[in-house]
């Protein structure tokens, strides 16, 4: 690690306040993923601002029929919520699939949504890499790759996000409350992280010395047909080769409403309405699932080493929808995918 | 500040160290450190409770698992300054009056352990478990311990122990 200097902020503004002041730094919550990049030597801020302590920690229902997650509630009392486990399941049960408790206990819900890729040559310094440092080259499209996306690379970058709380995140529609300089405003969760495009340095859109505050849920939370659907190579503490969150508004065995998103095959999880409309208005059987998979997967590239996940991808969408339909999602402590 | 020398190596000056104050097992104890470093190199390095272990140092393993407000965490992964005046238990904070704690009697009745480089992570990871109330079934205890890895494989008797600490409990 490089030598930083350390503050704490008192309130957001202090804190948006001091970002904008200072040359170099970042905001600190949790600090389970940039201290990790910073013992890595991958990110060396020359100071950090602690924003651990900022009142931001509720999770309370609004007047439109949503909720707002404060942008440091941890992940594990977020997923414990009992707002969140009656009202969006979903959301509880894909956070409860990622990392491990202790993980949980100290990432911070704006902190999962901030997490950097974990591709091999963006954590190795001795090797070129866009994102790290733009215009060096990408080793990850012609080297070791079954980590990387399927889904909207570019000549730039193959790397993954690999949140498994913002593939639910995306699914739900949430919104992202942010302040900076400028004000306050608000980003839709699938405008929020970028494609990497041939600017990959940028994760998300994100503005300089802007700081996240909460996160916004829709009334609407498919609360009985859901599931988070997490395919990786250990059966637990692991990252996603492929997930999916998927839900559903049924009536009888019609699909009024569906929502469909993939991890760890995109820079951003992975949303196309075109593979929801497909769904909507029919019937919830595997014909009308695979044909929905194709959709989505219709411009998939695999690479050397990830070109499984095609195919992977489109079981596992069709096994979520199932899983869905039925109203009986994956459990995340029994490993048998049903 | 920076001098170069004919050597050509800068010379970077330590950095500014912070006061902090831990409660560590009941006792609070002041200490002077630098903002790099890590709650688990507090602990080990200046206070000499080195029951708690680098496994890996990057939030991995969970052998460097403690208490923080009663809550488990990898204490690689946060620095020492960001958890000024917060109660820290560790591994030489569960026995009481003399008395193992019933987590640590458990690990003995069921051999689970080998070397015991991950064990002082996984009793004070299996404490937090039991406070935490989410465990159930063999399964659940499992998922909820995952976050503890054992190179020696002894799994299946920490489960045990961690059942038999539960049911006393």
């Amino acid at each position: 690690m490089i030598n930083f200097d350390y503050a704490r902020a008192v309130d957001v503004a202090d804190a948006v306040r001091q970002i904008a002041g200072s040359l170099g730094a970042k905001f600190i919550a949790g600090g389970t993923n940039l201290i990790d990049l910073m013992k890595e030597d991958v990110e060396r801020p020359l100071g950090l601002i602690d924003i651990s302590r900022l009142p931001l920690t509720k999770v309370e229902e609004t007047g439109e029929g949503g909720v707002r997650i404060g942008a440091l509630a941890p992940n594990s009392d977020l997923a414990y919520h009992p707002l969140i486990e009656q009202r969006y399941p979903l959301l509880s049960s894909a956070i409860l699939a990622g990392a491990s408790p202790q993980l949980r206990n100290m990432a911070s819900t704006g902190g999962n949504l901030m997490q950097r890729t974990r591709c091999y040559y963006f954590y190795d310094v001795a090797t070129p890499c866009n994102k790290r440092e733009p215009g060096s080259g990408c080793p990850a499209i012609n080297g070791c790759n079954r980590m990387h996306a399927i889904l909207g690379t570019s000549e730039a970058c193959i790397a993954t996000h690999p949140s498994d709380m913002c593939v639910a995140l995306a699914a739900l529609d949430a919104k992202v409350q942010v302040r900076g300089p400028a004000g306050d405003r608000v980003i839709a969760f699938t405008d929020f992280h970028r494609l990497p495009l041939d600017t990959p340095q940028h994760d998300t859109n994100l503005e300089p010395n802007e700081l996240i505050t909460a996160v916004e849920l829709p009334a609407q939370g498919f609360p009985t047909n859901y599931t988070y659907l997490k395919i990786r190579d250990r059966s637990s503490y692991a990252f996603a080769l492929v997930s999916v969150a998927a839900a559903l508004e049924l009536d009888g065995d019609r699909i009024k409403e569906a929502r469909l998103a993939l991890g760890g095959v995109a820079h951003k999880p992975w949303r196309d309405r075109e593979a929801e409309e497909a769904l909507c208005g029919g019937q919830a059987n595997p014909t009308n699932f695979v044909r929905a998979a194709q959709v989505l997967l219709r411009d998939a590239k695999g690479f050397a080493h990830n070109s499984f996940k095609i195919d992977l991808a489109a079981r596992a969408i069709v096994r979520a929808l199932t899983q869905a339909a039925r109203g009986t999602p994956q459990s995340q402590s029994d490993k048998k995918i049903r | 500040m920076t001098e170069i020398s004919t050597s050509a190596s800068p010379v970077i000056p330590a950095p500014e160290k912070i006061s902090i104050v831990l409660i560590v097992n009941g006792a609070e104890t002041q200490l002077k450190v630098a903002p790099w470093t890590t709650l688990l190199d507090a602990l080990r390095d200046r206070l000499d409770l080195t029951g708690t272990k680098k496994g890996c140092d990057h939030g991995q393993c969970g052998a460097c698992t403690v208490l923080v407000e009663g809550r488990r965490i990898n204490s690689c992964l946060t620095l020492a300054v960001m958890k000024d005046g917060a109660h820290v238990t560790t591994i030489e904070g569960l026995a009481k009056d003399g008395a193992l704690h019933p987590l640590q009697q458990a690990f003995i009745d069921h051999d689970a352990f080998q070397c015991g480089y991950c064990t002082p992570g996984q009793i004070c990871s299996a404490a937090a478990l039991i406070a935490e109330g989410k465990a159930r079934t063999a399964d659940e205890i499992r998922e909820l311990m995952s976050g503890n890895i054992c190179r020696c494989g002894a799994y299946p008797n920490i489960v045990a122990a961690i059942e038999q600490a539960m049911d006393r409990s």
